[in-house]
């Protein structure tokens, strides 16, 4: 069991890593607009799992994206910061009981999805571009990419939750 | 003591996320400033791999524009030699024997970003192939960028659509110099500033580089001038350019060597340290 389930992240991670590299970043809508579909692994990582593992790997998950896109460690950043708020964000999202039932993201319903995946999404963003462009004259560039790419990627990672899932 | 021990137990995942947090910063701050981005960049071996298979695959898709490019190139240089067969005998048919100030090579592009703030690309040439830092990259239409790290098989290329990117650059016609920059607002679109206010400058004026540095020969073409403002101090002006490159789809590019750069760089050094 715990073997599988190492297996199953390991693939899951280095398949999202090729998947957003080799294809979602060569996207470019209106010239600007990428969605990050690779925080699915730390959105679906198990919520009862150890928090210093998850900090570690999606560290190492950044990391691979930054060498792929020349980026420094912009997207290391952001993962590792929502990596350690995610106990925070899973409490409002899905109430205090989070960490005693062992639920799926997939069965539970679509606003408590939403929220969960909405807030990640958004400061993982907010944190990635902040540092990108790390300019106060781009300020319209930053809030545009913040919105447009979230928007794109909230999309994009909840109907591959829903696709996904074994019902 | 125990007290210390068990403060980091308890805290393990903040004082984790820290350590982690403020490498990244690291990291992010060196790629800031020009080629000190030694560790995280796409020209290692894994990474270089991995896009040149990509790229192996999609560059079946565009074989047909790439065809025509080079053609519409041919011909271009058929009509130059041409002129110059008309005023001078040439013996040396053998290309290798003609001296060139500046060598060229080509490489292709394996991955090229258009929509950050500083855009890099990736080519599949490197140290084995004699690149070096700093080396200008062009293409048959316009000017790419300047080669910024090197692997043994491959190198990144901070392209002209790069908030750090500063080249020399003059107008054809009446040759005043200013700099090329880049607002991020468009991937067709530069802008040459410090051009001075007196410099008459029309639309449709040809912009090309001025060959005051070492990276790129004089005159090679860049783009046309779109239009143009005084900037508010009214000392000089601000130009917007529009490329002859479409720096959203390139392919086959060609490596600059200028033969005496270490020449003109080590005496621009000796006369500096002699002041």
């Amino acid at each position: 069991m715990l073997n599988n389930l190492i297996f199953v992240n390991t693939v899951r991670f280095l398949l999202l890593v090729l998947v957003q590299v080799l294809l979602l970043n060569q996207i470019n809508l209106f010239g600007y607009v990428n969605p990050y579909l690779y925080l699915l692994f730390i959105i679906i990582y198990p919520f009862t799992g150890n928090k210093s593992l998850l900090i570690f790997l999606s560290f190492l998950l950044g990391l691979f994206v930054d060498f792929f896109s020349d980026s420094g460690g912009i997207h290391a950043a952001a993962c590792v910061s929502i990596a350690f708020i995610r106990p925070f964000i899973l409490k409002y999202s899905f109430g205090i009981s989070y960490e005693y039932n062992t639920i799926k993201i997939s069965s539970e319903d679509y606003m408590k999805q939403f929220i969960y995946v909405g807030s990640m999404v958004f400061i993982h963003h907010f944190i990635l571009f902040a540092l990108e462009i790390f300019n106060i004259n781009h300020f319209v560039l930053f809030l545009n990419s913040v919105l447009f790419s979230s928007i794109f990627s909230i999309v994009l990672i909840l109907s591959t939750i829903t696709l996904f899932s074994r019902k | 003591m125990q007290q210390i021990l068990f403060f980091f137990i308890r805290n393990k995942n903040f004082l984790l996320f820290t350590l982690l947090f403020s490498i990244s910063i690291f990291l992010t701050i060196q790629t800031h400033a020009y080629h000190k981005n030694r560790f995280v960049n796409s020209s290692t071996y894994l990474t270089g791999s991995i896009y040149s298979l990509k790229s192996s695959i999609t560059s079946y898709f565009s074989l047909k524009k790439e065809n025509i490019l080079l053609i519409e190139e041919n011909i271009r240089i058929r009509k130059e030699l041409e002129s110059y067969r008309n005023n001078i005998t040439i013996y040396a048919i053998d290309t290798a024997s003609i001296y060139s100030k500046y060598y060229f090579s080509h490489a292709k592009v394996i991955n090229n970003s258009f929509s950050k703030t500083k855009n890099k690309l990736t080519i599949n040439k490197g140290i084995n192939d004699h690149l070096k830092t700093d080396q200008g990259v062009v293409t048959s239409k316009g000017i790419v960028g300047i080669i910024d790290n090197v692997s043994n098989k491959y190198a990144t290329i901070q392209s002209i659509l790069n908030t750090n990117s500063q080249i020399n650059a003059k107008l054809k016609k009446s040759k005043h110099f200013g700099s090329l920059i880049w607002n991020t607002e468009d991937p067709y679109l530069v802008q040459l500033i410090d051009i001075p206010r007196l410099a008459p400058v029309k639309i449709g004026d040809t912009i090309v580089t001025g060959g005051k540095s070492t990276i790129f020969p004089e005159g090679i073409l860049i783009g046309k001038v779109k239009d143009f403002r005084l900037t508010e101090d009214k000392n000089s002006k601000y130009l917007n350019i529009e490329l002859f490159n479409d720096m959203t789809n390139l392919e086959h590019i060609y490596v600059i060597r200028n033969q005496d750069s270490n020449e003109i760089i080590n005496l621009e050094k000796e006369t500096n340290d002699a002041k």
